[in-house]
């Protein structure tokens, strides 16, 4: 599984850092989203990651 | 088929328990979950009271967050509804406007940025807890703790002199009655945007190391910052003061969910995110219009109709959140919308979280015999506010 993160649809509400802050980041210039780890471990935590992002930034694909 | 209602409902309703948003929202979840409900000033717009529906419009760029079109709802009578002197905050912007204005502030309100945040704020608890320690019993926990932390660390943060706070706190609580006469409303409003405008002018000269400073070098544009100023000192803390408050009560009338935070800290960011939750205080921020047909749930909402989303009987979708009316510190549910949902979600979510995680883990910790001095059932509540909270808390120990 590997994260896709679209920085033009990202509001930078920071929801992705506080559920797992070793695979997303936030820019400190306009807080959007920064993926650490493309293919996470914890695919539990990156699903909850997918489902609180406010604005659907953030899919999961297989590859 | 979904039922769709005629606009038997008049909102606001009055909770008749505390903890409980009321039961005839409840009724239009169960019964028909998009319906047709009346506001004060007789419009008539769409209420959602499904999760999933309320998610789907506030992600939906077909619905507006202007407040000026005068077919967004507001719980407000006509004479209450004024143009603004000012420009429309965040909170009121569209694409294509919105993304970039929000995105020229987001940075200041990053994970990491607020964690920064942590030392200072837990400096602010400490000395406001000294103080009650040090104080009458009983105390009012609103005056003596709730209001004061936020209202100083939003402050801080944007470099808004915190000797003010009589000012702007009194004038911000008439802005979110509902009952204040029109006059009273508009002059408050005034008020507080030629306070701050004051203030940004000071900074031209006067630079400090804060937000409002960052944003003026930033920006050219006056109008703009002063109504960022005016939304992020506002919304920075009474909706945080009011969920303290609540979340104190709450604590205290349901034993075991505080000890269970007792026992073990690192419980407390679950059992705040379920105070959220539980609460959802803001709960008519979720409202939008639609600025073209959209069918939302098997209903088509028209061009121009106004949308009320339910936040607080969304956060209770038993389709969503097991026992839903059950307080649950550990649930751990994060995908609830107390902040909202979509482009618009709270800007300062996450310095809330950690305000609200410090003010509990620090009261229960130095004040352990901390009591209520009155029942829930004997408490005064924003009933008449748009953001739900208690008017005082007298606490002892």
């Amino acid at each position: 599984m590997r994260i896709v993160a679209d920085k033009d649809v990202c509001v930078g509400a920071g929801q992705c850092v506080m559920t797992d802050p070793d695979v997303f980041d936030q820019s400190e210039d306009d807080g959007t989203v920064i993926v650490l780890v493309e293919k996470p471990l914890d695919v539990e935590k990156a699903r909850e990651a997918v489902n609180v992002c406010p604005s659907q930034a953030l899919s999961l694909v297989e590859d | 088929m979904p039922t769709v209602t005629t606009a038997a409902t008049e909102l606001p309703i009055t909770r008749s328990c505390p903890y409980a948003p009321p039961a005839e929202h409840r009724k239009l979840r169960e019964e028909a979950p998009i319906s047709k409900v009346t506001l004060p000033s007789g419009a008539e717009v769409w209420a959602l009271t499904r999760h999933e529906d309320v998610r789907a419009v506030l992600n939906d760029p077909r619905f507006s967050s202007d407040r000026a079109n005068p077919n967004f709802p507001l719980l407000l009578l006509n004479g209450q509804r004024r143009a603004l002197r000012f420009r429309p905050s965040l909170i009121s912007m569209d694409p294509p406007e919105h993304g970039p204005a929000r995105r020229a502030v987001v940075g200041e309100f990053t994970v990491k940025r607020m964690a920064a945040l942590r030392p200072r704020i837990q400096e602010i608890v400490d000395q406001h807890i000294d103080a009650i320690l040090a104080g009458p019993r009983p105390a009012d926990l609103v005056q003596a703790l709730s209001l004061p932390v936020p209202s100083l660390v939003i402050c801080e943060l944007l470099g808004v002199p915190y000797a003010d706070h009589d000012f702007f706190q009194t004038r911000s609580a008439k802005l979110l009655n509902r009952t204040t006469p029109a006059d009273e409303r508009i002059a408050a409003v005034d008020e507080l945007r030629d306070y701050l405008d004051a203030l940004i002018t000071r900074k031209e000269t006067e630079p400090g190391d804060d937000l409002l400073t960052r944003q003026l070098e930033k920006t050219g544009d006056r109008e703009e910052l002063v109504s960022l100023a005016f939304l992020l000192l506002i919304a920075g803390h009474e909706t945080t003061a009011n969920m303290i408050s609540l979340g104190t009560m709450t604590l205290l009338e349901h034993p075991e969910a505080l000890a269970a935070i007792r026992e073990d800290r690192s419980r407390t960011p679950k059992a705040v995110e379920e105070l959220l939750r539980y609460f959802t205080i803001a709960e008519f921020a979720t409202s939008r219009v639609a600025t073209e047909d959209v069918e939302i749930g098997g209903v088509l909402i028209r061009k121009g109709e106004g949308v009320i989303g339910l936040g607080n009987t969304a956060n209770r979708d038993p389709d969503v959140f097991a026992n839903p009316d059950d307080l649950d510190v550990e649930r751990g549910a994060r995908h609830h919308i107390a902040f909202g949902f979509g482009p618009h979600q709270c800007l300062g979510q996450n310095l809330a979280r950690m305000e609200l995680e410090i003010v509990f883990n620090t009261l229960f910790e130095r004040i352990p015999g901390l009591r209520l001095e009155k029942p829930s059932g004997e408490l005064s509540f924003k009933d008449d506010a748009n953001v739900y909270g208690l008017y005082e808390l007298p606490v002892t120990w």
